[in-house]
């Protein structure tokens, strides 16, 4: 039942402010996958269902990738040194998201692109079916049960404050609806702050944040990102113009497939708990957002992040942990009712 | 319109599936061969072919993507469930049960219906997976009423008065319900297609902007298709549980199972009846006939799969994993490649109607009239 804590006497302002802190930064990832997903739709007007399962693929990558090195076993966790935790996480960092970005240009160039000119639905079918095989190339890769991401950022953190580790770190058996779980790491805020903000947090807006100011100078600024805008906006007229659309339709996928890998290894560090299943539900969520925010809108994009973050947070609180994704789909549909292009879609005349 | 030869083969596979419990002998000899009884599993197949039946209205006939038919097969399952269970006062038996979940389906469909048909396209498709979510996420938590993931049980046979058979042993007495069910589905959609209604479903799919030029009012016969299609589908998951005798769980009905319907579709032809259950008949038939029958092949002659570490100059590279030696381990990348190699090469389906046939192939040796 609904809990009646907004009701209370004594409104807990506190709680308040950590759901809203938890919730924009979760939101501000979700806000780097759907990126992805309206960046594509934007220009070829395609939903992407793969895109999700594209970013299960990079955390499954950083979790192969950090696991060379021994770091999966927490005896080695607790043993490593500052290098020998950083230089895997940079190794990640590097290859996680060359490897998306490769992976959905080739898959852009292999499946889509032969049916650019096909009715609208046999792309979109062909994404469905994209979708398939890489969670049946990530059930192969991590099994069927969850899959336990080191903690390198915790691990990190305790080298740099030099506290011991706490030991109720072991069970982290949750579904891949636990996301709120609570951050054991030290609070940034000094210590008798109330509301907690912790070195995820910083991770998470530290990569995300310079992520979007940096695509946002790419599209308004380079050349690519003129190209990308021109065609998005008449593929033909940009074609006429002496644009190789194509090419600038394999950056967009390589773009969206390199958010999508920052994104992934963020959420590994951050969750620490992934699954072959996790593209599906995060990435309904992502595109949850990109069409809240009006997809094909970069902007709205964050925007929609946000929100989608939010509604997750503040409705676990309020609400109840089981309500938030069926939440987050009825404020959707509440949305699309009101303002069918989403929140900032300009209205769009269907083409005859 | 002369038919080619093979529309007939519906009418034979129809002849074949009626006649097939009759000689107890076939099942016995499938049993024999395979280890477990073709009868037993093909009730739930029929009911499977009435849902794709069902989103082919909306999805082949009407041309909007619905990609939560399976919500309302769910909606249709837990109304009968909760109308015949004992934990339940009502117990009303299977026929009022039928017909209530239906109609309940079909209630839902369009108070959903209602709102959001003029969205567009893709949009659409997303709300209609959004709604999908959110009923499985609420006949999960309304634990109370539902059950939770356990499910409600036992939903009684389908007692029929006046027809005295064991229902619960005996794989036939269903088997012909499903199977009658289906065909009166089929029928009905036949005539549907040929009448007014469906042909103006048609002209929609064709271009909408001409249709609403000539006079019909569209978004009123896509709300008609969407209630039909929630009703049809409300009326299978009702017959799944019965046949179920459990409302099995709010993940029976998940996103998975519409876009295994969708495959359904796509694989056999969008918009073609016998196409659809062509698809029907393949993917179902490959998922839960073919696959545990080659899973059990493997194990007799490799044993129990276990993983396998793959070594390169005496160091080890990978491990590969265990279900990577079952054939079941392969069941999502086979549908994946199905979906994208269809799309590819062959985007009207295996078996498509005349007049889709004839917009893929323009000018072609289909005999459908001009688009």
């Amino acid at each position: 039942m609904i809990p009646m804590t907004l009701f209370a006497e004594s409104f807990d302002w506190n709680n308040l402010t950590q759901q809203a802190v938890n919730g924009l930064t979760i939101g501000s990832l979700f806000a780097l996958i759907a990126l992805g997903y309206t960046m594509v739709y934007g220009i070829v007007e395609l939903i992407n269902f793969a895109h999700g399962d594209l970013f299960m693929l990079g955390a499954f990558l950083a979790w192969t990738i950090l696991s060379w090195f021994g770091l999966d076993k927490s005896e080695a966790l607790k043993a490593a040194s500052t290098f020998t935790l950083l230089a895997p996480l940079v190794l990640a960092f590097l290859v996680v998201p060359v490897f998306c970005a490769a992976l959905n240009y080739s898959v852009d160039r292999t499946v889509y692109k032969p049916l650019r000119n096909a009715p609208k639905l046999a792309p979109l079918v062909s994404a469905i079916g994209v979708s398939f095989v890489f969670m049946g190339v990530g059930l192969f890769w991590g099994g069927p049960q969850d899959v336990n991401f080191p903690d390198v950022i915790g691990a990190l953190e305790r080298k740099a404050v030099g506290e011991e580790p706490p030991t109720s770190a072991a069970d982290k058996t949750g579904s891949d609806d636990a996301k709120k779980e609570k951050p054991k790491s030290r609070n940034l805020l000094g210590p008798n702050s109330k509301v907690e903000l912790t070195v995820k947090h910083v991770l998470i807006l530290g990569v995300t944040i310079p992520l979007m100011i940096a695509l946002t100078w790419f599209v308004k600024l380079t050349n690519l990102g003129k190209a990308m805008r021109a065609t998005a906006q008449n593929p033909t007229a940009a074609k006429l113009m002496g644009i190789n659309t194509d090419k600038v339709i394999g950056a967009t996928f390589a773009i969206g497939g390199m958010l999508a890998g920052f994104g992934s290894i963020v959420y590994g560090l951050t969750i620490n708990t992934i699954s072959y299943q996790m593209g599906f539900q995060n990435g309904l969520y992502a595109f949850t957002a990109a069409v809240l925010g009006g997809i094909g809108n970069i902007p709205g994009a964050v925007l929609g992040g946000l929100v989608i973050g939010l509604v997750r947070s503040l409705g676990s609180a309020y609400v109840g942990e089981t309500w938030t994704s069926a939440l987050v789909f009825v404020v959707l549909i509440v949305i699309l009712v009101f303002r069918p292009s989403g929140l900032l879609g300009a209205r769009i005349r269907e083409k005859v | 319109m002369n038919k080619p030869i093979w529309a007939s083969w519906p009418l034979a596979l129809a002849l074949i599936c009626a006649l097939y419990p009759v000689f107890p002998v076939f099942d016995e000899y499938f049993f024999r061969a395979a280890g477990r009884s073709l009868g037993e599993q093909m009730p739930t197949m029929f009911i499977f072919a009435i849902l794709a039946l069902a989103l082919n209205v909306v999805v082949g006939n009407v041309g909007l993507l619905h990609l939560g038919i399976a919500a309302f097969f769910g909606i249709g399952a837990y109304v009968t469930g909760i109308l015949t269970v004992p934990a339940y006062p009502f117990e009303v038996g299977f026929p009022i049960a039928l017909v209530a979940g239906t109609l309940f389906a079909a209630a839902i469909g369009g108070l959903i219906g209602i709102p959001t048909l003029r969205l567009r396209g893709d949009y659409l498709a997303l709300v209609t997976l959004g709604f999908g979510e959110v009923v499985r996420y609420t006949l999960r938590n309304l634990d109370a009423i539902t059950a939770g993931t356990r499910g409600l049980n036992p939903v009684p046979p389908p007692k029929i008065p006046g027809i005295a058979v064991d229902w619960l042993m005996d794989y036939r007495p269903f088997y012909y319900l499903a199977f009658l069910f289906l065909v009166g589905t089929y029928l009905i959609l036949y005539r549907l297609e040929k009448s007014k209604l469906g042909r103006a479903w048609i002209a929609i799919r064709e271009d909408e902007l001409a249709a609403t030029c000539m006079g019909l009012n569209v978004t009123r016969l896509k709300l008609a298709a969407f209630v039909f299609a929630a009703g049809l589908a409300g009326m299978a998951g009702c017959l799944y549980a019965s046949r179920m005798t459990s409302t099995v769980g709010p993940d029976a009905y998940d996103f998975n199972r519409s876009i295994f319907l969708l495959c359904c579709l796509i694989l056999g032809g969008l918009g073609s009846r016998n196409g659809v259950l062509f698809g029907v008949f393949m993917l179902y038939g490959f998922d839960n006939i073919l696959s545990p029958i080659l899973d059990d092949l493997i194990q007799v002659h490799n044993g129990t799969p276990r993983p396998y570490p793959v070594t390169l100059f005496g160091s080890k590279l990978v491990t590969l994993p265990a279900n990577m030696f079952t054939f079941s381990g392969w069941r999502l990348i086979v549908f994946g490649l199905v979906l994208i190699l269809v799309m590819r090469y062959r985007p009207e389906g295996l078996f498509p109607s005349d007049r889709v046939k004839e917009e893929v192939h323009p000018g072609g040796t289909g005999n459908g009239g001009a688009a």
